[in-house]
């Protein structure tokens, strides 16, 4: 199916999201959408599957124009789309999300789950996916929640799949595993318009890349560029892509984490006798593949949920057993790992979300008044700063671009006075440039004394930023090691091997460059 | 999966219970229960096997959890039962009640519950939580009894009744999903309106006219043949007016409708998932809106059991807090039809309770017996929601961008 775009503007008042787009995509092709955050993608997505009406330009498939008044006529049209954040219902399972909205019945509107649970399997077996029809959605990981969304598109004849940040939530085994599937996918005729920030994924896999800037289409680029030539295509600017962290200095220890033990609602242990130091002025990263245990960690650094253990002493003082509010009180900034439920109030202005754990004190706050002039004088400041794309300050944070909305969590986090920083994935879903500016900043709180621990699941990032790498698997420490750690070396760590093992295995058996073994012992129950 | 709430409620279910127990057997004394035919049992020891079956199901109850094994609804029905009976066959030691009678009297009462219940989960299945019921039973008890006492015709009136409930549940549909005004406030505001209209209209013409406006009249009951016969169920479940019996079927239609139909299936993704629902081509405030409206339409039939099956006039609040008594009947059958029936007969047996305690003279006040039936809601509301889910969405406007 060849599915043409022409003209498509949008506008959110004043703002232009969408300016007078082209692009066409033809049968069979992977087209990679690339551009920075806040530069329309996922509005000209939405305008494609139907979700909001285009004030102009029209949409043709197969050179026949087609008028959308919503989802169910994209679909119809053969229009699959996997958002971003994933449109699923928890609570329902595999066979009841896939059917939703193209239910077979038997008659009298009675529901044949039989007949959903044969395409499931039909559909599995033909991709390789391994995907229970009767499990409940609540209850799988990301990276098969997303092939749920898959099958439910390809149930629906979809001849384009729509696939925004797919890969951001993905580790990198499955992010390897997707693109097999997105290759099978084209084999077959299907075409594929994809958006990452990743530049390595776009290089490896697409047949076209368009890229978009401030709303506009600013050109296409080879496959064979270089990452560096995308990136600056995409930002306008040069850009580098790994930050220079310059030479870091750690002083005394101010964070000793003890005999760390976190048990979770189920009764499980997710968090296992973890002890580590960091000191003033040192990037400590956490890294692993997600699910080992790192959320709940930097959870219970900070006071929140489940039963913890030990000791966290900040500059010798206890920390465990003290609320939140007194933690951040005490200096620590946190961004979390879920920006959407857990680091905004989506029905809050940027400016209001920008203090929100700041608003009841000087200077944002006299007495129980609020000072709005300061709220928004720092609200200014910090979107400038930041270069947060909103509308205005006044924009509900809700509406922002996903990148955006991080940037808002971060800008908030990183410009008061720190004595520790924790950052869960602070960059992630962020464009190239916004990666760049965070790790700047992140570097420049270290070379403030504070002491600073970021999670994260990407090898790329821990190598650029740390000063010691602490790789977690299944909730216990399996090693601290030196920042410029082989990746390689990284990558059998994340699956469980001691430093020495991996130390030795991977000088045996060097890896392909790129697909270091990560996370490869199949622990999800994936194929 | 259980969450930390949960837990916590299952404990107070497991530990509360049994030692108000431990106080039941403690003060029975040696007494006779009678029915029908009188079938004696000895109190004391039939409220200690009662007791240690509240405390094994309890125990079981509490076992699964352990296990992280979600605890059926049987097994919360099961328990009820067991502890109601336990503490009825001590309350009324020494003396005589007519269990049939007790039976139908809680059934009358839980008749407009379990209609009210139904009602609110066909609003909060889709996310609208619908506090008007209480106004949606008067205003079907209200139109019921004047239409019918006007045309002299009872069948006439039982179809003006869900009439009465639609125009309120319009009323709030419009304002909550196409206006967007907070639900519970539309609720609150349209419960007054209904009540002051209905208290104005009564008092200048039900009252004063009561030939013409305010006599209605009731259905007949009819006893359906054979099953009619057997006793106690007999009597207490198939001997009763054409509203009950459509009420069996409104239960049984909603809980196959909302679990095995396409309707339902959209039903339940828009009240939990309104995104999800509307990427997948439904539209949301659509089903919203119809969904109140059939919700509006249940309530206000339920109303007309006021006047047309109960009491045969209408009178003043005759509804008496019943919308209430509903939502909280099906926040504790967990949104389920058959989970709210049981509820509904709970709160209307512990209602009932009261006046036969009351003519009996019993050991317990009858204070007590009049909170009897709001202290088990508070229990229902506080306790028991923690372990409940209610639809992810309920109560949130969906705005499309
Ligand atoms: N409903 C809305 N109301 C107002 N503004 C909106 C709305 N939706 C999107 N926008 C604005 O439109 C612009 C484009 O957003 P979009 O989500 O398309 O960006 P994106 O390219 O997908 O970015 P990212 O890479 O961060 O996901 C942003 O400035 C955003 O704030
Ligand atoms: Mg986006």
């Amino acid at each position: 199916m060849k599915l043409e775009l022409r003209g498509i503007t949008k506008r959110f008042g004043s703002l232009v999201a969408n300016d007078d787009i082209s692009l066409t995509v033809e049968p069979g092709e992977v087209h990679c959408l690339l551009g920075e955050n806040g530069a329309g993608k996922s509005t000209l997505m939405n305008v494609l599957y139907g979700l909001s009406a285009a004030d102009a330009g029209e949409i043709v498939v197969d050179d026949e124009p087609v008028a959308f008044s919503g989802p169910a006529d994209a679909m119809a049209a053969g229009i699959g789309m996997v958002h971003q954040h994933f449109m699923l219902v928890p609570v329902f399972t595999v066979a009841e999300n896939v059917m939703l909205g193209a239910e077979p019945t038997r008659g009298a509107g009675l529901l044949d789950v039989e007949a959903t649970r044969a395409r499931i399997r039909e559909i599995s077996e033909q991709y390789g996916f391994d995907v229970d029809p009767d499990a409940v959605v609540e209850h799988l990981p990301v990276g098969v929640q997303q092939r749920v969304e898959i099958i439910k598109a390809l149930v629906r004849d979809a001849r384009v799949l729509i696939l925004d940040e797919p890969t951001a939530v993905l580790t990198p085994q499955e992010t390897d595993e997707l693109m097999g599937i997105m290759r099978q996918l084209t084999a077959d005729g299907t075409s594929i318009v994809f958006i990452t920030h990743k530049l390595r994924e776009v290089r490896a896999i697409a047949d076209r890349i368009t890229v978009m800037r401030l709303g506009r289409v600013v050109g296409q680029a080879h496959p064979e560029s270089t990452e560096s030539e995308l990136a600056s295509l995409m930002v306008g600017r040069p850009v580098s892509l790994v930050v220079d962290a310059g030479t870091s200095d750690p002083a005394e220890v101010v964070l000793a984490v003890r005999g760390l033990t976190v048990v979770d609602d189920r009764d499980q242990l997710v968090v296992d006798d973890v002890s580590f130091d960091v000191r003033a002025g040192e990037i400590l990263v956490v890294a692993g593949v997600q699910g080992n245990g790192q959320t709940e960690l930097t959870e219970a650094l900070l006071g929140l949920g489940g039963r913890v253990r030990g000791s966290v002493r900040l500059a010798g003082t206890e920390l465990l057993g003290r609320s939140v509010r007194e933690v951040l009180r005490a200096g620590v900034g946190f961004v979390p790992e879920d920006r959407r439920t857990d680091g905004l109030v989506g029905q809050f202005t940027v400016a209001e979300n920008l203090v929100l754990d700041l608003y009841d004190r000087s200077p944002f706050a006299r007495g129980p008044m609020l000072r709005h002039a300061r709220i928004r004088s720092n609200a200014a400041e910090r979107v400038g700063e930041f270069d947060i794309r909103a509308g205005s300050i006044d924009t509900l944070a809700s509406t922002l671009s996903g990148g955006n909305q991080q940037k808002v969590v971060l800008a908030r986090e990183l410009s008061r006075p720190l004595k520790l920083l924790v950052a869960t994935q602070p960059t992630r879903g962020l464009d190239v440039g916004s990666i760049e500016f965070v790790h700047r900043r992140i570097i420049a709180e270290r070379d403030n004394r504070t002491p600073v621990l970021i999670v994260s699941t990407e090898l790329d990032e821990a190598s650029a930023l740390a000063d010691r790498i602490l790789v977690m698997y299944r909730g216990s420490v399996v090693g601290i090691v030196p920042g410029d750690t082989e990746r390689d070396v990284l990558g059998l760590m994340t699956a469980g091997y001691a430093p020495e093992q991996a130390f030795e295995r991977a000088a045996a058996h060097p890896t392909r460059t790129g697909h270091p073994e990560y996370g490869g012992d199949g622990d999800e129950g994936e194929p | 999966m259980f969450t930390v709430l949960g837990l916590g409620a299952l404990v107070l279910f497991g530990l509360l219970a049994p030692g108000g127990e431990r106080s039941t057997f403690g003060i029975s004394t040696a007494g006779d229960i009678v029915e029908i035919d009188p079938l004696g049992v000895p109190s004391r020891q039939a409220a200690i096997l009662l007791a240690l079956l509240c405390l094994a199901v309890a125990g079981y109850a509490f076992l699964l959890t352990a296990r992280a094994e979600p605890v059926p609804l049987w097994l919360s029905v099961l328990f009820g039962t067991a502890f109601v009976l336990s503490f009825l066959t001590w309350a009324v030691a020494g003396e005589t009640i007519s269990l049939t009678g007790a039976l139908q009297g809680s059934l009358a009462l839980s008749v407009p519950l379990i209609f009210g219940a139904l009602c609110g989960m066909l609003g909060e299945r889709t996310g609208v939580i619908n506090i008007a019921i209480e106004g949606q039973l008067l205003a079907g008890a209200f139109l019921s009894g004047v239409v019918a006492s006007l045309l002299g015709n009872l069948w006439v009136g039982l179809i003006a009744a869900p009439l009465a409930g639609l125009l309120v549940a319009y009323l709030l549909a419009v304002f909550s999903i196409r206006y967007l005004v907070n639900q519970i406030i539309v609720g609150v505001v349209l419960n007054v309106l209904v009540l002051g209209l209905t208290n104005f209209l009564y008092g200048r013409l039900l009252s004063p006219q009561a030939g013409t406006w305010n006599s209605p009249g009731r259905f007949p009951r009819w006893k359906i043949p054979v099953l009619g016969d057997i006793p106690v169920i007999g009597p207490v479940l198939f001997d009763q007016t054409v509203i009950v019996y459509c009420m069996y079927l409104a239960v049984i239609v909603v809980h196959v409708a909302l679990f095995h139909t396409r309707w339902g299936l959209r039903v339940r993704a828009v009240g939990e998932h309104p995104e999800a629902a509307d990427t997948a081509g439904i539209a949301v405030n659509a089903v919203r809106f119809r969904n109140v409206l059939i919700g509006g339409a249940v309530a206000g039939f339920g109303g007309a059991y006021f006047t047309l099956g109960a009491i045969g006039v209408f009178s003043r609040e005759m509804t008496a807090g019943a919308g209430f008594i509903a939502l909280a009947a099906m926040i504790l059958g967990r949104w389920k039809p058959m989970g709210a029936v049981f509820a509904a007969l709970l709160f209307g047996f512990a209602n009932n309770l009261q006046s036969v305690l009351g003519i009996i003279g019993s050991p317990i006040p009858s204070e007590f017996m009049l909170m009897a039936p709001y202290v088990l809601t508070i229990f229902a509301v506080a306790g028991l929601v923690g372990r409940i889910r209610p639809p992810a969405a309920n109560g949130q406007p969906y705005i499309k961008s």
